[in-house]
């Protein structure tokens, strides 16, 4: 069958033979192989550390390469392609570079109905930064659509890193957000 | 860590649902308020862990009765009695001890539902004394928090809301003298609306990858890490206290009988006032909609209402009348799920609306069942091709068959979920996809995409 426009698929991660880019970092410090193996000893099963320790060494990291999550099974003692199977499931684990801040903006049906397809372009525009498409030449901004952030009745909104950014966010708000970020104000990704 | 967040303006998104004071506010007390979730706050002005005190000088199994009076209903989505819930896990026997385990489901990822977050952002203490409680009825020693991955910025709070209770003697050894020991422990998923599904979730928080589990066994049985567990959503556990506080036989006469207790209502989409209404169960549609979120924002009218989260099958202006409880809302063909109500104006495309819905749904399936994953990409994408003028006249009866075709014949109910809208929205606006098709565009003049 022909079909002339494919579904939009999400940023797959990896698709068959892709390689994954390679991180300017080469190993996981010891305070983070530490710490990885402290959380492992928190819960009954340290297989239940691997999310914990993904986190980890994407902070590390900024992402998750082969390598790294090579590093995460061998500091947890479980089989490489468990945390292989887990780094790909999830979609907060990036498996390519972000920018130095990720905007993420929820384009799901609440936010949408509130203009979010709009807020979307704008990101794009003021940051140059292409969505889904990795970070900008100078590794300042990437720009990511996602799925429900729980802010749906006060939608549009948005997710710099990690921080919460919410709340009908319009032109200005958006200007006042840019701004905290080239000024450093916010935490860069991964810190 | 800097963010921004903007005062809340009462006039424009409501935190307790303000206008409603006639009904008690259970939950969301003192929300809108950044500084309302401290330990001292919560003691000083919400009697707080009065309840625990009550709770722990009773017998396990009367605290479990006392739920089955108060007759709560799982606020997660399904609404399975909380009292039979936990009345499932075993006890202990002479010959035999289990280790039990609870686990608060704060994954909510359902597209129109933002209540837990509230939650957990200005009322953390409540959900913590209702998960002791929690863990005291069902005699567990270790109690987890699963936060979905966005909530990182929330974790960071209720780590510190934690060790206050902690350092207050609360929680971890010896609570509050009794000699009993509980510890709850949080946990962060990395963005999987999958993991809000329980054995999913029990999965996710094993360091899994999130796919739902067969059944049986069912998680009172081999829930986390193999032992008994009792999974509860996060509005579920912080009603406990609230409970206890005011007996379970005056919670039950809140709401109609079967249908107890206050529920928090999300609005969101094209109504004035957005925000969280915590309300009595059975109060009609229309006076939520309209009375107190104000109606419509765009002046238009309200065409379409999803009840109870993006799995809910649509509403129509028809079903105004129809009492927001969770019998009432299935009496409709919908359901109450988790009380996220998305409202719609006339101008709204509805082909555009469930496409944008079935996209979530692909992309969020877990790929385990054939139907689910096949299916809903399936039906992404003949929604995509009518979306954008490409629908061809067979298209209609091919996205018609697929829903039968997915509907309980998956492990977890992600699949049926991803059927609700679609089978609703061509039943009640069949007129809008034959139009998509036959003229290549939007019958209310929306350009494709969001």
């Amino acid at each position: 069958m022909n079909h002339p426009l494919t579904p939009e698929t999400s940023a797959e991660p990896l698709a068959p033979g892709q390689r994954l880019p390679v991180s300017e970092r080469k190993q996981l410090s010891p305070e983070a192989v530490a710490e990885i193996q402290a959380i492992a000893g928190r819960y009954p099963d340290k297989l239940a550390g691997t999310l914990p320790a993904l986190y980890i060494a994407q902070r590390e990291f900024g992402f998750l390469s082969l390598s790294a999550m090579k590093q995460v099974a061998a500091a947890l003692g479980v089989p490489e392609p468990h945390v292989y199977g887990v780094a790909t499931f999830y979609t907060m684990f990036k498996k390519e570079p972000v920018g130095r801040y990720h905007f993420q903006v929820c384009t799901n049906l609440c936010c949408a109905l509130n203009g979010a397809g709009e807020l979307l372009r704008k990101v794009a525009a003021r940051t140059g930064a292409v969505p889904g498409e990795g970070p900008t030449g100078d590794g300042m901004w990437s720009v990511e659509e996602v799925e429900c952030l729980a802010s749906c009745g006060s939608g549009p909104c948005l997710q710099v890193n990690e921080g919460v950014f919410d709340e009908f966010v319009d032109e200005a708000k958006l200007e006042a957000i840019l701004d905290a970020c080239r000024r450093g104000e916010t935490s860069p990704w991964g810190e | 860590m800097f963010s921004i967040r903007t005062k809340p303006d009462p006039q424009r998104y409501s935190f307790d649902g303000l206008g409603s004071t006639q009904y008690p506010n259970l939950m969301l007390r003192g929300a809108g308020d950044l500084d309302n979730w401290t330990l001292e706050r919560y003691r000083g002005q919400w009697e707080g862990y009065q309840a625990l005190k009550t709770a722990l000088a009773m017998e396990p199994a009367a605290l479990i009765a006392e739920m089955k009076v108060s007759d709560i209903r799982g606020r997660g989505g399904a609404g399975f009695r909380t009292g039979l819930k936990w009345s499932f896990m075993p006890k202990d026997t002479p010959e035999r001890k289990f280790t039990r385990y609870l686990v608060c489901n704060g994954d909510e990822g359902e597209p129109g539902t933002f209540k837990d977050r509230a939650i957990l952002e200005y009322n953390p203490h409540q959900l913590i004394e209702g998960m002791i409680i929690a863990g005291w009825a069902m005699q567990c020693k270790t109690g987890f928090i699963y936060l979905r991955g966005e909530f990182g910025w929330l974790s960071h709070k209720l780590e510190v809301a934690l060790q206050q209770a902690r350092d207050a003697g609360l929680l971890g050894r010896n609570i509050l003298g009794t000699g009993w020991d509980f510890e709850i422990v949080t946990y962060r998923g990395a963005g999987a609306y999958i993991c809000g599904e329980e054995t999913a979730l029990l999965n996710s928080l094993e360091g899994r990858r999130g796919e739902p589990r067969v059944k049986p066994p069912f998680p009172a049985q081999a829930g986390a890490f193999g032992q008994p567990t009792t999974v509860n959503n996060v509005e579920t556990l912080a009603a406990v206290p609230a409970i206890l506080r005011m007996g379970g036989a005056n919670y039950a006469k809140l709401g109609t009988p079967g249908n107890t207790g206050t529920r928090i209502f999300s609005l969101s989409g094209h109504v004035k006032r957005p925000g969280l209404y915590e309300l009595p169960l059975g109060l009609p549609l229309d006076f939520i909609v309209n009375d107190l979120a104000g109606g419509s924002s765009t002046g238009r009218p309200i065409k379409a209402i999803i009840p109870g989260g993006s799995s809910a099958p649509m509403l129509d202006a028809k079903d105004f009348d129809c009492p927001m409880d969770f019998d009432s809302v299935k009496g409709r063909g919908s359901m109450a799920g988790s009380g996220g109500i998305i409202v719609m104006d006339d101008s709204t495309c509805m082909v555009k609306v469930v496409e944008r819905l079935i996209h979530f749904y692909a992309h969020e399936s877990c790929g385990q069942c054939t139907p689910c994953r096949e299916g809903c990409n399936w039906m992404e994408m003949i929604l995509h091709r009518i979306e954008n003028g490409q629908g061809r006249a067979e298209d209609l009866a091919l996205l018609a068959s697929l829903p039968p075709r997915i509907n309980m014949r998956t492990l977890c109910p992600l699949g049926d979920a991803a059927c609700g809208p679609v089978e609703s929205a061509m039943q009640k606006f069949g007129a809008e996809f034959e139009y998509h098709i036959a003229h290549k565009q939007c019958m209310c003049g929306a350009p494709a995409g969001v």
